[in-house]
């Protein structure tokens, strides 16, 4: 390989945890070229990685296996060629706008005169002059943020790495920071080599970048490596658009399978066990009581993100809910409401909860707990012993979440119930059979 | 309510126990140990200087004691730094170094002082040796709830904060300077004029301390005011008392209360304060021609300079990361020198444990008589003192009214240390049935009332008005409103502040169960007692037995009692 072909490259890349004995592979198998002039986005559910490769790219963080090539040359430690656009900011609290950007060409040894005039220079470039004295917190989101580009744009990277960079800010300020983010880069007047960002916005991705890199999560890998060619300013009504971000959806959203692959085993089984999307229970009948209103009681995935106003990622999760518990099917981008989801969103309040703790029961994870406690004495047991039997298949952290979401949605069907105060998981009286 | 206090919080996490305070214990207590052995050279008779009670001599004596007070204050910062560091960066150090930090804060610092006095009076000129033990003393109340927040500063500066300085290539004096000395500053201010406060009540104590023979007495306010007393010097009493009330408002008004309003410029949080830290000497120090002058000729030049010092300038400006292999290098230095200090600490063991041995069945079961009755004292303090600040601090925290008039009241009655009135309490109280007895408990609910009293006002103002307004339409008894919303909500502070005044009356009774006043000897059962008369007496067996007795016990009620408490505290009575 010669120096001049790639910026960065990645060459299989794994990240592992370990928690105890097991052993958790958040990354597996990642290899991607950047080169110069790109402007690509890494896109991918909640919890596939993605943050975490940008870490590893960065050089904050080395890999478990695998390696990093910079222009060639293995990374070691952190890369002074890039830096990073927080999601949160990350702008020094107790430092004026401009002594934040200062700060940062302080570490690079620039004399104070030097180091003066382009700070200036550039928070005018970005439209911050008149701030300059004024501290983040007198700032809104979108104008914080603009520091954080600010300060990122000031130490002249060869890569600039954003990392969900406008997904802390409301929805206008967001749009506005985008359209300002590609004119800087289209006018060619930053020394930035390439662009990289990470979200999990699909529209956003598709509006911004020139390639989009799609991951999936458990283990986090690349799914998918698509080229945009639609020319700036693209216009989000457009069919290609339109096209594309289907597309996508299509991917992530995936195809409905049988009920056997869908719902997956019992913890402790072998095959893997299906963990329940983090959803707020009570967005589902919301979700499908649109579907209902539909004539033909189906949608566009990526039109019903603009209709209902959620975000991909929080879409993407109701969806697999509605999937797992039956009451809708996905294919080619598509969600299709099954006939028992539409007798789920007529149905009253009472007789939800009754067709929501039958679907439930016959969630395998579900299966599973309901006979740990219907096997341990008064048909209660601790959270924690609850918790260790599931780091079987789960690491800590998510074996904890899956639990939290197993009990959340246990109560919400009535099937069983949790006390705080004492820790203890129970089943309701009139669910034991 | 003009300023929130912040006493709902513990300057230490309480922790359970592990072997590494095993370890820490031993070591304390061969400390102890060592302080003894070299206490058996001390001299049997030492006079300290005349004190004289002349109005005159105060700014003199005020400047001694302001002196040793500034010069303790020093030692602990620059300590604090560096161990707090050490512990933060090190994760083999943090090991050892948190561990002996958390028995260290806990111990009563007071029974060390006769054992510190007597050490140094061995090794030491008298004078010097008197004076090192004050600020060790000092220093030693100072310095480990500075060490504590530093470390925990350091340790919870946000992740995105982090990175962003590696991203940006923040070499350490950068990150010292722009990172964790501004994140650490709130907190290291709070816990100064704590510092500051304990400070006071351990230098009036360390300015005299009599034993039989052996008087050692240094020229300050503390001793001015003791013997004052001891001569029931009226006139003089007043000199020293409002001197000393005098210099604590001045430095509250002058130094603490600016320096928290000029640090509100590094609070993390991006929301502003409902009501921020106020200081009128601040706001006249911000519009003074002179300060601006000074900051721009003498403070950026300063900056500008250090920069200069610790940042290498150039176009490139590649900040070389620090080797890993140097990390390495330490961890082997850290563990040989730990295998070393082990090993010394065992054979030190061995031989406390001989001396210990000398110390007679009857003595040990003294120590635990002794234990028993100081526990007692400590325990009808703790009552008396929750008695009456319940109803009065709901009082001060639920009624804007009584709060305005009341709480500077307070805070000027509590800033006064303990131990300076003490002598003027013996005044009054040795007269009366009960005595010395009596004016142990006094001196230990004078040390401990106010940390209950400004824990309660928080509490009471901290109970969200939408639950009195819901205690109020469910038309509650008196009775059922304390006990279903009020003792409830206040329970976390109320043990917060027993857990810091229970410190505080264990180290009063250093002082408290045995005096010499107005010519006479007195002393009653305790353990406190028995220290001083180990001390007087030259019993060294004894005296190592009975500082090592109170550390124990301390440290044992710490853990097992309020540390249990503390938790349910936290986790069930939590408002937020």
């Amino acid at each position: 390989m010669t120096d001049n072909d790639f910026l960065l490259e990645l060459r299989n890349v794994n990240q592992v945890y370990a928690a105890g004995a097991r052993q958790f592979t958040a990354i597996k198998d990642f290899s991607l070229t950047l080169k110069e002039g790109d402007f690509s986005a890494l896109l991918g559910p909640s919890g596939c990685g993605k943050s975490t490769l940008l870490r590893i790219i960065t050089g904050l963080q080395p890999p478990t296996r695998g390696q990093v090539f910079y222009r060639g040359r293995p990374l070691q430690g952190v890369n002074p060629k890039a830096t990073i656009v927080f999601q949160t900011f990350a702008l020094f609290p107790w430092l004026t706008v401009q002594e934040n950007v200062e700060l940062a060409l302080e570490a690079r040894g620039l004399p104070p005169r030097l180091r003066l005039s382009r700070t200036l220079e550039i928070l005018d470039r970005v439209g911050l002059d008149g701030f300059e004295n004024a501290y983040p917190r007198e700032l809104s989101g979108g104008m914080r943020q603009k520091v954080g580009f600010a300060r990122a744009i000031a130490v002249e990277p060869e890569l600039l790495c954003l990392d969900e960079p406008f997904s802390n800010l409301d929805v206008l300020s967001a749009e506005t920071l985008r359209g300002e983010l590609l004119e800087l880069w289209t006018s060619g007047k930053l020394l930035t080599k390439a662009i990289l960002m990470v979200t999990h916005n699909i529209e956003e991705a598709v509006s911004l970048a020139d390639r989009i890199v799609v991951m999936e999560k458990e283990p986090g890998r690349l799914v998918m490596d698509l080229k945009v060619d639609l020319a700036h300013p693209r216009n989000r009504k457009d069919l290609e658009f339109e096209e594309l971000v289907d597309r996508v959806y299509a991917l992530l959203a995936g195809q409905t399978q049988s009920e056997q692959v869908e719902l997956g085993t019992e913890p402790g089984q072998p095959g893997p066990t299906r963990r329940l999307p983090k959803i707020h229970i009570s967005e589902l009948p919301g979700l499908l009581e649109y579907l209902s209103r539909r004539t033909d009681h189906r949608h566009d995935i990526y039109a019903l993100a603009d209709d209902i106003k959620v975000n991909s990622d929080q879409l993407l999760n109701l969806i697999e809910a509605a999937e797992l518990l039956g009451f809708a099917t996905v294919a080619k981008g598509d969600i299709n409401l099954t006939p028992l989801g539409a007798t789920f969103a007529e149905a009253s309040i009472i007789d939800r909860k009754e067709i929501f703790a039958a679907r439930l029961r016959r969630l395998p994870m579900f299966r599973w707990l309901m006979n740990i406690l219907r096997a341990s004495e008064k048909n209660r047991q601790k959270w924690e012993v609850v918790q260790a039997a599931l780091e079987l298949e789960f690491h800590p952290e998510e074996a904890q979440r899956q639990l939290e979401i197993a009990v959340n949605w246990g109560r919400y069907a009535e099937l069983l119930s949790y006390d705080d105060k004492s820790r203890v998981i129970y089943l309701e009286p009139g669910a034991g059979t | 309510m003009k300023h929130t206090p912040r006493e709902f919080r513990l300057l230490f996490p309480l922790r359970p126990f592990t072997w590494g305070d095993g370890v820490v214990l031993l070591g304390v207590g061969v400390l102890v140990y060592i302080g003894v052995r070299l206490a058996m050279g001390a001299p049997e008779l030492i006079k300290g200087p005349e004190i004289s009670l002349s109005p005159r001599v105060l700014p003199y004596y005020l400047a001694l004691s302001l002196g040793r007070m500034a010069a303790a204050y020093v030692l602990s910062i620059l300590f604090s730094l560096i161990y707090g560091s050490l512990a933060a960066r090190h994760q083999v150090a943090e090991k050892i170094l948190l561990p002996l930090l958390d028995i260290l804060q806990s111990v009563p610092i007071l029974s060390f002082l006769p054992v510190v006095l007597l050490s140094l009076s061995a090794v030491l000129p008298q004078k010097l040796a008197v004076e090192l033990s004050a600020i060790v003393l000092i220093f030693t109340s100072q310095a480990w709830n500075l060490t504590f927040a530093w470390y925990q500063s350091l340790t919870t500066i946000p992740l995105d904060l982090r990175e962003a300085s590696a991203i940006f290539q923040l070499n350490s004096w950068l990150r010292f300077k722009r990172l964790e000395l501004p994140f650490a500053a709130i907190s290291l201010i709070w816990n100064s004029m704590m510092s500051w406060a304990g400070g006071w009540f351990f230098l009036m104590a360390a300015e005299i301390f009599t034993a039989g023979n052996r008087d050692f007495r240094l020229q300050g306010l503390g001793s001015y005011l003791q013997v004052a007393a001891n001569d029931g010097d009226l006139p003089a009493i007043a000199w020293g008392l409002a001197a000393l009330v005098g210099t604590i408002v001045f430095l509250d008004q002058m130094v603490w209360r600016p320096l928290l309003a000029w640090g509100q410029r590094f609070k993390l949080g991006l929301a502003e304060e409902e009501i921020p830290p106020t200081s009128w000497f601040y706001s006249a120090l911000r519009s003074s021609h002179l300060v601006s002058q000074i900051h721009k000729k003498v403070l950026k030049p300063l900056g500008a300079f250090l920069d200069s010092r610790f940042i290498k300038e150039s176009a490139e400006g590649r900040v070389p990361l620090a080797a890993s292999t140097a990390g390495r290098r330490y961890r082997y230095l850290i563990y040989f020198g730990g295998l070393v200090a082990v090993l010394l600490l065992l054979v030190e063991a061995c031989q406390a444990v001989q001396l210990l041995l000398e110390v007679s069945l009857r003595d040990w079961g003294r120590i635990l008589v002794g234990v028993l009755a100081t526990l007692l004292r400590v325990v009808l303090a703790l009552l008396i003192a929750l008695a009456w600040t319940i109803p009065l601090g709901v009082a001060i925290g639920t009624s804007r009214r009584l709060a305005a008039w009341l709480q500077p009241l307070a805070q000027v009655a509590a800033s006064i240390p303990a131990t300076a009135l003490f002598p003027v309490v013996l005044l009054v109280v040795l007269k009366l049935p009960g005595g010395l007895n009596l004016a142990a408990v006094l001196l230990m609910l004078m040390g401990t009332q106010w940390y209950l009293l400004f824990n309660v006002i928080a509490g009471a103002s901290a109970i969200p008005q939408d639950l009195k307004y819901t205690a109020s339409l469910l038309q509650l008894s008196r009775w059922r409103r304390w006990r279903a919303l009020i003792l409830p909500a206040l329970f976390p502070y109320i043990i917060t502040g027993a857990i810091t005044a229970g410190g505080g009356a264990w180290n009063a009774s250093i002082v408290a169960e045995y005096v010499q006043f107005g010519g006479e000897t007195l002393f009653t059962v305790g353990v406190g007692s028995l220290i001083a008369q180990a001390t007087a007496g030259g019993h060294y067996p004894l005296l190592l037995a009975s500082t090592l007795g109170m550390i124990l016990a301390v440290t044992t009620i710490n853990r097992l009692l309020w540390r249990r408490l503390y938790r349910l505290a936290e986790e069930k009575y939590r408002l937020d």
